[in-house]
């Protein structure tokens, strides 16, 4: 368990971040705005050690048994938390409405993994709905279209709270894209598996992209973002791609997601 | 018909370059789908109507013998002759059997899924007998030889050019010699043709919305009233109906009417909406003197009560398939049999087993979208799922992706040795990649790369740099 920190209110809510797999690895960044999202709006934030990834891959493999090892491993990490917080739909939706179907036959677990999935929530709504944010302090000068991911979309109920933290950006002018419900064609192991499809869908999105003619795509979902990101290079095109809490947090000041290092 | 699930990727791949049906696709879809939202905007009650839907349709699965055996005793009440059958053969069996008792030659036929299923015209033209498809589309991928793409919309792949040159090269024979351009006058056209082919028919086949147990009717939607022509005109009717198309009572079915039009079209209701009650009786002026209903099983039964129970409730108003990404990218021939789009790769999984459709349930980005737009909010994305789960237990195709997923368990369960490795693998390949943001090439995942680049870690982990920078470990 943590040392207890003595600057902090102790009645802060507790939060632990899960980083998710994909932030850990491509951008620690999203991770660390986050990070300072929920430090900022009062919350006190552990990174527990055990975490590696929601185990999603196996889920929609089918392979319920793999998911199931690894979703022991997050479940014992995250449990001593009151709430569970990730930079992404796709991954909290894993822990919020799958893990307890993941373990409907054990009822052991399946009592843990609902006592987890019950305090899972994706950080923008974590930040609105939760915790009551309407404002955050940044700034961004651009032009910017969200792409909604669709697990958010559909298993979080994400999709006015981002909008509602974008507005309060200093600079930024958001654009909505026509088909806002439609799929960038990412859906983990599909975008490698059925890579014709998969491309068609994300170059019919970054169609979508182009005509809203916005300078900067933002999005939930890390996954969505590497697809986008990889058509619009592949395409040439310089719309700049980043995380939404990148821009919330004020910490888009790097290279965007599949930009050179121009520094 | 000739199934080609097994070559699902090819012809994926040859859908995706085919631009004239792409232009048609691309036409479709936005029609599709902004009708249905405008329909489902304008009734506030909607969702609660989806709620009733869903526990009608529950119900009537649940006491599913009661209600076809009530369906049966008031069809043979109003007249009429009710056959059951097991698979598809026996239905081609019994539906041959009534038209050479009634001496036919010619058949006209109503738009109806469950004839594809049994690949009926293959059956009556094998038999000699001359088939004629009534409805507009079905009548158009008729002449062009091929099988609806879609299951309200079979000629949904088919341009207007394409529909002008079909036209053009059958219709001469009747004296139409003119390449007609215009919507308008293409289905006048059609309809002048079809209109001696409903006269001379000696059988009518049309296909079942919903089979009214309490009454005995079956309920008919269509747009173009050649429903009507096709049970009325000849002197036989044939209704095709799968078993899971009963429902109890009339209220039931305004229900169901009232959520499949909105939902199929955006309509409030279809242009003909017909019960039909059996034969002639003594004093009507027309009707047909025999009325016969096959009810055809074909695997149905043996879905109660499973995991894939859900999909029984299907009404076939093909709002998945609309707003389906990869329906709408690849069409719904790629397939590779009757039904396209997600409730087509569920059903198409069950029915012919995902040893001969293996890509079905696979080729899907698990966005939910056909879950959220179902009438009857059937879990698809979750039955897809499941199909993977009974695939994966099973092996064959796919184990290489097996082995690369224990591998990937063998870390993601061993979090220190997990995150040891992550950052050798980030330093690494942000070394190779130097300054760039992208690489054009991915080791154990090309597929990736064939369309994208792939962007580069940042290049260290997450975990390395909260480790380094605030020192706590737990």
């Amino acid at each position: 368990m943590t040392e207890v920190d003595e600057t902090i209110d102790p009645n802060a809510p507790r939060v632990g971040l899960f980083v998710t797999c994909i932030a850990d690895l491509y951008r620690p960044n999203v991770g660390f705005a986050a990070l300072y999202l929920l430090e900022e709006a009062g919350c006190r934030v552990d990174v527990p050690l055990g975490q590696t990834c929601c185990g999603q891959p196996a889920w929609n493999s089918g392979d319920q048994d793999s998911a199931c090892i690894v979703a022991k491993t997050v479940i014992k990490s995250f449990e001593p938390y009151p709430y569970i917080v990730a930079p992404s739909g796709s991954c909290s939706g894993m822990i919020r409405i799958h893990y307890p179907k993941l373990f409907a036959t054990d009822s052991k677990w399946r009592a843990r993994a609902e006592a987890v999935a019950g305090r899972c929530y994706e950080l923008t709504s974590f930040l609105t709905d939760v915790l009551g944010v309407d404002a955050v302090s940044a700034r961004y000068e651009g032009s910017v279209t969200y792409h909604d991911s669709c697990s958010g979309l559909r298993e979080m109920g994400v999709r006015e709270q981002p909008r509602r933290l974008l507005k309060s950006v200093d600079g930024l002018e958001l654009r909505e894209l026509d088909e806002r419900d439609a799929c960038c064609g990412f859906g983990g192991a599909f975008s490698v598996k059925y890579p014709d499809i998969s491309g068609r869908l994300v170059s019919d999105k970054c169609v979508d992209i182009a005509s809203t003619q916005a300078d900067t795509v933002l999005g939930g979902d890390l996954g969505c973002l590497l697809n986008i990101a990889g058509r619009l290079r592949r395409e040439g095109k310089h719309t700049r791609v980043f995380h939404i809490a990148e821009v919330l947090a004020d910490m888009a000041d790097l290279p965007g997601v599949g930009e050179d290092d121009t520094s | 018909m000739k199934v080609t699930t097994q070559q699902f990727r090819e012809e994926a791949r040859k859908a995706l370059g085919d631009e004239i049906l792409q232009r048609a696709l691309a036409k479709a879809k936005p029609g599709f789908i902004n009708k249905r939202k405008k329909a489902v905007d304008a009734l506030p009650e909607f969702d609660a109507l989806r709620a009733d839907a869903r526990a009608i349709t529950e119900h009537t699965l649940a006491h599913l013998d009661y209600y076809l055996e009530r369906f049966e005793a008031n069809v043979v009440a109003n007249g009429g002759v009710v056959h059951w059958a097991r698979t598809a053969d026996e239905a081609n069996q019994i539906i041959l059997g009534i038209c050479e008792a009634a001496g036919a030659h010619s058949v006209i036929k109503g738009k109806s899924m469950i004839a594809e299923e049994m690949a009926l015209n293959e059956s009556l033209e094998g038999a000699g007998l001359e088939v004629v498809e009534t409805d507009l589309g079905e009548y158009i991928i008729q002449l062009a030889e091929e099988h609806p793409s879609h299951i309200i919309a079979p000629a949904a792949h088919k341009t207007r050019e394409q529909i002008t040159e079909l036209f053009y090269k059958h219709h001469r024979q009747y004296g139409k010699t003119e390449r007609q351009t215009e919507p308008k006058a293409l289905v006048d056209e059609a309809r002048s043709v079809l209109r001696d082919k409903f006269l001379n028919a000696d059988v009518g086949i049309t296909g079942a919305n919903f089979l009214v147990a309490e009454s005995g009717a079956n309920v008919l939607v269509t747009n173009e009233g050649n429903g009507d022509l096709t049970s009325t005109l000849p002197r036989v009717h044939i209704v095709t109906a799968a078993i899971d198309k009963v429902i109890p009572d009339l209220e039931d079915l305004s229900t169901l009417l009232r959520v499949l039009a909105r939902s199929a079209t955006g309509q409030e209701m279809s242009s003909y909406t017909t019960l039909y009650n059996g034969p002639r009786r003594p004093g009507d002026l027309d009707g047909p003197e025999e009325y016969h209903v096959v009810l055809l099983d074909n695997g149905r039964s043996a879905l109660l009560g499973s995991e894939f129970h859900e999909m029984l409730r299907c009404i076939r108003c093909g709002a998945c398939l609309n707003h389906c990404p990869v329906y709408g990218a690849i069409g719904g021939h790629a397939y590779g049999w009757v039904y396209p789009g997600p409730m087509g790769a569920v059903l198409t999984s069950l029915m012919l087993g995902t040893d001969e459709a293996p890509d079905l349930a696979n080729a899907c980005s698990l966005n939910g979208r056909c879950n959220e737009v179902c009438p009857l909010r059937i879990p698809l994305p979750r039955m897809l799922r499941d199909l993977r789960a009974v695939q994966f237990h099973k092996g064959g195709r796919g184990v290489r992706g097996k082995f690369a997923l224990q591998v990937w368990v063998f870390f993601a369960s061993r979090p220190n040795l997990y995150h040891a490795s992550t950052s050798l693998m980030v330093k690494v390949w942000r070394r190779l990649a130097g300054k760039r943001g992208v690489s054009t090439f991915a080791p154990f995942a090309g597929g990736w790369t064939a369309h994208r680049d792939l962007p580069v870690p940042e290049g260290k982990t997450f975990i390395q740099r909260w480790k380094r920078e605030r020192g706590r470990t737990q």
